[in-house]
């Protein structure tokens, strides 16, 4: 069931970005950083970690999860050391996906050439 | 030609986006990279034997990794061309448009190509990501309190 659930949640982000590129002029980096931007939003109120419960690894696939987990450790860090934690976990969450893709990129663009 | 009438011109020979078609397309593949991204961390947890945030860790490191992978063999742009937003929402868009640039301005050097460029598209999703959770972490600070 979970499988399902995901299945419709990461599809209805997609679509729902799918609509504003082809309604409007933004281009896909535009919607990209506006979904990282409603993704901390949906933070605030923990609207996010409800859906993550419902859609399991579906919900952390597209990139609101970005913003999601970028809040998130941010809020662990807040909880030890106030105000001054917000500087201090913010990619504790995240650097994961930061790190491989900055190590994937950089190590196969030197073994691969560009195509055209 | 004044310019009114050009662009009634151009719009009646630019051929219509199909709308409902592209829609559908994002959608399905969208949802298939989700019960992917969910497969792996029922797999990755149940294989390994870890709690189901490490095994999400894991599962990102995949994606992240097909994304790349994919596109240095070609295959990536595509698919994206294909599916439109169904690629570039999930984490593997991020991905792609890390290793596009790379491969882009490798040619530049390593320091001034790869180095200054990487980037260069996907900067936007980090500097906003960080400047967003900053405020609504504050403004969470102040109105929840923590």
């Amino acid at each position: 069931m979970i499988h399902f659930n995901a299945f419709v949640f990461c599809g209805i982000v997609c679509l729902i970005g799918q609509i504003i590129l082809d309604n409007t002029k933004l281009t896909p980096g535009h919607i990209t950083t506006i979904f990282v931007i409603v993704g901390a939003f949906l933070d605030v109120f923990n609207i996010y970690d409800k859906f993550v419960l419902w859609a399991g690894g579906g919900a952390l696939v597209p990139i609101t999860s970005f913003g999601h987990l970028l809040i998130h450790g941010a809020m662990d860090t807040v909880n030890n050391y106030g105000v001054m934690g917000l500087f201090m976990g913010m990619f504790d969450l995240t650097s994961s996906g930061i790190v491989a893709a900055i190590i994937f990129s950089f190590v196969l663009s030197l073994i691969f050439q560009p195509r055209d | 030609m004044e310019k009114k009438e050009y662009k009634k011109i151009v719009d009646k020979y630019t051929p219509d986006e199909p709308r409902f078609r592209n829609a559908l397309i994002a959608f399905i593949i969208g949802g298939f990279m989700g019960v992917l991204g969910n497969f792996l961390v029922d797999f990755y947890s149940s294989t390994f034997d870890l709690s189901s945030k490490d095994a999400s860790v894991f599962m990102i490191i995949t994606l992240v990794f097909l994304g790349c992978f994919l596109t240095c063999l070609g295959f990536f742009d595509k698919w994206v061309g294909f599916a439109k937003c169904g690629l570039i929402i999930p984490i593997t868009g991020f991905a792609h448009a890390m290793m596009s640039a790379a491969l882009e301005y490798r040619k530049e050097g390593l320091v001034t190509g790869i180095g200054s460029n990487m980037f260069k598209l996907a900067g936007s999703v980090i500097i906003f990501g960080v400047v967003s959770a900053y405020i609504f972490g504050l403004l969470r600070l102040l109105v929840i309190g923590g």
